[in-house]
C-alpha cells in the first residue's frame, strides 16, 4: 500500500511552527550525537591501544628506601631485591627499572642522528633495564639481540646517560632509519653516541597524555640500573595464573629480606590492569560523560516528539474521524502519522548532517580533534530516524483508534 | 492580577501532568548540564587575585644563545637573570618562585618522612599575593639574604603534623636540614595555582594540573636551594647541565619571577628596565639577542598559557548546545499546551480579556515552569558537581556552587522558559475568539 505524501505536506504547511521545532530539535540532536559518538570512539580507541606487554601477568612494585645510602649501597640492595623476587615460586622474571609504560611520565629524551644537529629527530621514552627486561615485560625482539648480562652497569642519577648500546622500539627505528636497517647504527642521546643492537616490536611510552602523543611507542631501553637513594620500580612477571599469589608474596618476601623500606599500601603494588585503568581514567570519564549526554539528549528529543505528536493527534481527532468514516483503515491513519514524522525527521537529519560537519570542523580548529568520519553521521541519522518512528508510534496508535463516529460529533 | 495568573498557571500545569513533567524535566536537565559546566568554567577561569591581578606582572628574557628575536622567550628564567632582576628591587614588590620535591618530617614525633612539595620564594611573595596567615607571619627580607633556616607551612600540613595547633617556633626537618616554623597559613587555594603556571602552550589543552593544591612548605629562596640542592627540575636547558638538579650555573631556565607594579608609569618603567637589562646582557656577551623580552600581566599570562583545560571548554560548549535542544523541546511542548487551550482562551477573549492579558497569562505559566525546572536543575547541578568532585583531576575539590552561580541557575532557568514561552504565547493570544466559541 502506498501513502499519499502530498496531503501530509499540505497538512504540515498548516503547522509550520511545530514542524520546524521538531525538525530543528532532530537536527541539533543529530549534530551533537554524532560528534559525541565520534569523541567516544576516539577516546575508546585511545584507551585500548596496546602497550606491547604481557599485561595479564605483570605487576609493578614501587619501592622506597628509608635512610641515606650511597649509590653503590643502593645498587647492591636493589640487586638483592631482584634476586629475592626472581626466587619466588610464582614469579617468572623480574627487572628493576626507572619507570614502566602508562606510568604517566618519566625520563624522556631527544634522539639525534648527528651530534651537530640542532633539532632532535625524535623524542623517545627512556627505560632502564637489565638483560631480563625484555623477557619480564614479555615484549618481542624482532631484530638484533638482547643485552648481555656483562653489558648492564649501574648508574647514579647525577651521571650522564651515555650507554654504549641500546635497544629501540620498531616505531623509533622506523622513524630514525626508514629503510629498516637500524641494528648497528649509531644514534645520539643527550649524553652522547650509542649503538642500536636490537629492535623490539612494541613498547608504549610512559605517558599517554596528549603532550607525549608526538613520540608514542618510540622508546629506548638502556642497559642500566638506575640507583636512586629514594628508590625505584621493580617490574615483575608472574607465572600464568599466579598473579594474585605473586602480588601477595612479593612484598612479604621483600620486607623479610630488608625491612628498611616503604611500599605504599595504596599504590605501592599495582597489577598492570590497575595501571591501565589509572592511566586512562580521564579518557574513560569523558567517554562515559559523552555517552550519558547522548542518551539523555535522545530521550529528551523523543519526549518532545511524543508530546507534540500527541497534541497534533488531539487536534485532528475530527479529521481522523472523517477519514475513518470515508473508508480509511486504522492502518492508513497509523501510516499517515508515521510518514509525517518520517518526512519531518528527514528534513531534520539533512540540516543536522550539515550542522554535524560544521560543528566538527569547528572542533577540529579549536580542540585539535580529528575529522568526523561519515560512518558516525550515518549512524546518527539511522538512530534519529528510528527514534522518531519509535516516539511517534504511541500517539499514532492512539490516533488509529479514533472511532469513525468522531466525525459526526459537533462538526 | 498576577496572583490570578499564577493560580491559573498552577491549575493548567496540574491538568496535564505528563506534559508538565516533560517540560520541567527538559529544562531541569538542560539547566543541570549547563550550570555544572558553567560553574566549573567559572571556577577555573576566574581571577585568582581579584582586585590585585592588574598590578602583578611576569617579566621574561631569553638567555638561550641558539634562539632568535622572532621567537617567544622561554616561560621561565635562568638563575642569573632572575636573581639580577630580583635584587635590583626596581618593582614595588618582587618574588622569585621555584618548587621542588623533598622528604619532610617532624623530628619531634619520629613519624616516617613524607614526600612533599616545597616552594622556595622571597619574602615579598606573601604580601604581593595577599597570602593569609593563621599564626605567625612571613620571614623578613633579611632572612632571604642570610639564608635563614625558616619556613612557612600550609594549613593542611599544620593539621597533619600538629593537629592544627599553633606550631610557630617548632622545628621541621626538610630532607637533612632543620628549619624553624615562622608562619602557618590559613587554608589558601588559589585557582589556578597561578604563580607556578608555565608551559601551557605545549600542553595541548591538558592543563588541569595547573589547579593543583599549593605547596605544603614554603622556604626562603636561597635557603631552599641549599636544603634541596640536586633536586631542582629545569623547565628546559639548551645544553646539558654539569650536575643534574643543581641549576645555579647551568644553561637552563627554571625560575619564575613575579613583580608588583602599582601604576601605569611604573609598569612602563619596569618594561624599559627589563629591556635595558637584556640589552646590557647582550652587550656583556651573555645574551645573543635582546629583542624578545616580555612582561605580561597576571591575567594575560594565564590567558597566554590557556589555563582552562580543553576538556572543560568542550564540555561547556556541549552543555549549551544541550540547553538549546531543551529550549526547542520546551517551545514545542508549550505550543502544544497553549493551543490545546484555544477554547478556554477564546472564552476569555470573548469575555473581554485583551491580547496582552492572554499573553501575560501564558508568560506567567512559562515562568512557573522555568522556576520549577530551575529547582530540579539546581539539584541536578549539585549532582553534577558531586560527579566532577569524584573525577581524578586536580581541580576536583574546587567544584562547588557559589552564591552568584546559585542565583544564575534560576535566572537561566526562568530566562530559558520565558524565551521558550514567547512564540507559543504569541500564537495563543492570536486565537480568534469567534472561531473557538463556535467549535465549543
Amino acid at each position: 500500500m502506498t501513502v499519499q505524501i502530498k496531503p501530509i505536506l499540505s497538512a504540515l504547511r498548516r503547522h509550520k511552527a511545530g514542524t520546524f521545532l521538531i525538525a530543528m530539535q532532530i537536527a541539533l540532536t543529530l549534530a551533537i550525537v554524532c560528534n559525541a559518538l565520534f569523541i567516544i570512539q576516539q577516546r575508546l580507541a585511545h584507551l585500548s591501544e596496546p602497550t606491547g606487554l604481557d599485561e595479564p601477568n605483570i605487576f609493578v612494585v614501587q619501592n622506597e628506601w628509608v635512610g641515606q645510602a650511597t649509590a653503590e649501597q643502593v645498587d647492591a640492595k636493589m640487586r638483592e631485591d631482584i634476586s629475592v623476587l626472581r626466587a619466588l615460586p610464582g614469579v617468572q622474571d623480574a627487572t628493576p627499572s626507572n619507570s614502566y609504560p602508562l606510568r604517566g611520565g618519566g625520563w624522556d629524551d631527544g634522539i639525534k642522528l648527528k651530534p651537530e644537529q640542532l633539532q632532535d629527530t625524535s623524542g623517545a621514552a627512556i627505560y632502564f633495564g637489565d638483560d631480563h627486561f625484555i623477557d619480564t615485560l614479555g615484549i618481542k625482539l624482532v631484530a638484533g639481540r638482547n643485552f648481555r648480562s656483562e653489558e648492564i652497569t649501574s648508574m647514579n642519577v647525577r651521571d650522564r646517560l651515555s650507554p654504549p648500546v641500546v635497544i629501540v622500539t620498531k616505531a623509533l627505528a622506523n622513524k630514525l632509519f626508514p629503510s629498516g636497517d637500524a641494528v648497528g647504527k649509531t644514534i645520539y642521546l643527550v649524553g652522547g653516541p650509542t649503538t642500536i643492537i636490537g629492535v623490539v616490536e612494541l613498547l608504549q611510552s610512559q605517558s599517554v597524555d596528549r603532550w607525549a602523543a608526538g613520540f608514542a611507542y618510540r622508546s629506548v631501553i638502556v642497559p642500566k640500573r638506575l640507583a636512586i637513594s629514594l628508590g625505584g620500580w621493580y617490574i615483575v612477571r608472574a607465572r600464568p595464573g599466579q598473579l594474585d599469589a605473586a602480588m601477595r608474596a612479593a612484598p612479604k618476601a621483600l620486607f623479610e629480606h630488608n625491612p628498611r623500606r616503604v611500599i605504599n599500601d595504596e599504590d605501592g603494588i599495582l597489577s598492570f590492569s590497575q595501571v591501565r585503568s589509572r592511566a586512562y581514567e580521564r579518557d574513560r570519564g569523558m567517554a562515559i560523560l559523552m555517552g550519558v549526554i547522548c542518551v539523555v539528549l535522545l530521550a529528551i528529543t523523543a519526549a518532545g516528539i511524543v508530546g507534540l505528536t500527541s497534541f497534533w493527534v488531539g487536534q485532528r481527532r475530527k479529521q481522523i474521524g472523517v477519514r475513518r468514516a470515508l473508508g480509511a483503515t486504522r492502518q492508513d491513519i497509523l501510516h499517515y502519522f508515521m510518514t509525517e514524522n518520517f518526512l519531518i525527521s528527514c528534513g531534520g537529519v539533512v540540516v543536522g548532517t550539515l550542522l554535524a560537519v560544521a560543528i566538527n570542523l569547528w572542533l577540529v580548529t579549536r580542540f585539535e580533534m580529528h575529522r568526523l568520519s561519515l560512518v558516525y553521521v550515518l549512524a546518527g541519522v539511522v538512530i534519529l530516524l528510528l527514534l522518531g518512528q519509535g516516539a511517534v508510534l504511541a500517539p499514532a496508535m492512539r490516533a488509529s483508534r479514533v472511532p469513525p463516529v468522531e466525525a459526526t460529533r459537533s462538526v | 492580577m498576577f496572583a490570578y495568573y499564577l493560580d491559573l498557571a498552577f491549575r493548567s500545569l496540574r491538568r496535564n501532568t505528563m506534559l508538565t513533567a516533560l517540560m520541567v524535566l527538559a529544562i531541569a536537565v538542560g539547566i543541570g548540564a549547563s550550570m555544572t559546566t558553567l560553574t566549573v568554567t567559572h571556577l577555573l577561569s576566574g581571577d585568582p587575585l581579584p582586585g590585585r591581578s592588574q598590578h602583578i606582572f611576569y617579566p621574561q628574557v631569553d638567555p638561550d644563545p641558539k634562539r632568535t628575536d622572532d621567537k617567544e622567550p622561554y616561560d621561565k628564567l635562568d638563575y642569573q637573570s632572575a636573581v639580577d632582576l630580583w635584587s635590583a628591587h626596581r618593582a614595588d614588590r618582587q618574588a622569585i618562585v621555584v618548587d621542588s620535591r623533598l622528604k619532610l618530617s617532624d623530628p619531634a614525633s619520629g613519624a616516617p618522612p613524607v614526600m612533599s612539595m616545597m616552594l622556595s620564594t622571597t619574602s615579598d611573595f606573601f604580601p604581593m599575593f595577599d597570602v593569609p596567615f593563621q599564626y605567625g607571619g612571613a620571614w623578613s627580607a633579611q632572612d632571604d639574604v642570610s639564608r635563614a633556616r625558616v619556613a612557612v607551612i600550609s594549613a593542611d600540613l599544620n593539621q597533619k603534623l600538629f593537629a592544627g595547633a599553633n606550631s610557630v617556633g617548632r622545628t621541621l626537618r626538610l630532607r637533612n636540614s632543620d628549619v624553624r616554623i615562622v608562619g602557618v597559613l590559613k587554608p589558601w587555594r588559589p585557582s589556578p595555582q597561578f604563580y607556578m603556571v608555565a608551559g601551557g602552550r605545549f600542553a595541548n589543552g591538558d592543563t588541569s594540573d595547573y589547579y593543583s593544591k599549593t605547596e605544603d612548605v614554603i622556604t626562603p629562596f636561597f635557603t631552599g636551594l641549599e636544603i634541596n640542592d640536586g633536586s631542582f627540575w629545569q623547565f628546559t636547558c639548551w645544553s646539558l647541565p654539569a650536575r643534574t638538579g643543581h641549576l645555579q650555573d647551568a644553561p637552563c631556565v627554571w625560575l619564575g619571577l613575579w613583580v608588583q607594579l602599582d601604576n601605569a608609569a611604573k609598569v612602563a618603567d619596569y618594561r624599559r628596565f627589563v629591556a635595558d637589562y637584556a640589552a646590557q646582557q647582550k652587550a656583556l656577551g651573555r645574551f645573543t639577542h635582546a629583542g624578545n623580552t616580555r612582561m605580561r600581566s597576571l591575567m594575560e599570562w594565564l590567558d597566554f598559557n590557556g589555563v582552562v583545560p580543553s576538556d572543560v571548554r568542550l564540555q561547556t560548549w556541549l552543555s549549551f548546545a544541550f540547553l538549546t535542544i531543551c529550549l526547542f523541546n520546551t517551545v514545542g511542548l508549550l505550543l502544544a499546551k497553549f493551543l490545546r487551550r484555544s477554547g478556554e482562551i477564546g472564552v476569555r477573549r470573548a469575555l473581554g480579556a485583551s491580547r496582552a492579558a492572554v499573553f501575560a497569562q501564558c508568560m506567567v505559566e512559562s515562568a512557573v515552569i522555568g522556576l520549577i525546572g530551575g529547582l530540579f536543575g539546581l539539584l541536578l547541578t549539585l549532582l553534577g558537581l558531586w560527579l566532577v568532585r569524584q573525577q581524578p583531576v586536580a581541580y576536583a575539590d574546587l567544584a562547588r556552587l557559589d552564591v552568584p552561580m546559585f542565583l544564575l541557575t534560576f535566572v537561566l532557568a526562568v530566562g530559558t522558559s520565558v524565551l521558550a514561552g514567547v512564540l507559543p504565547a504569541l500564537r495563543a493570544c492570536r486565537v480568534a475568539p469567534a472561531w473557538q466559541l463556535k467549535t465549543l
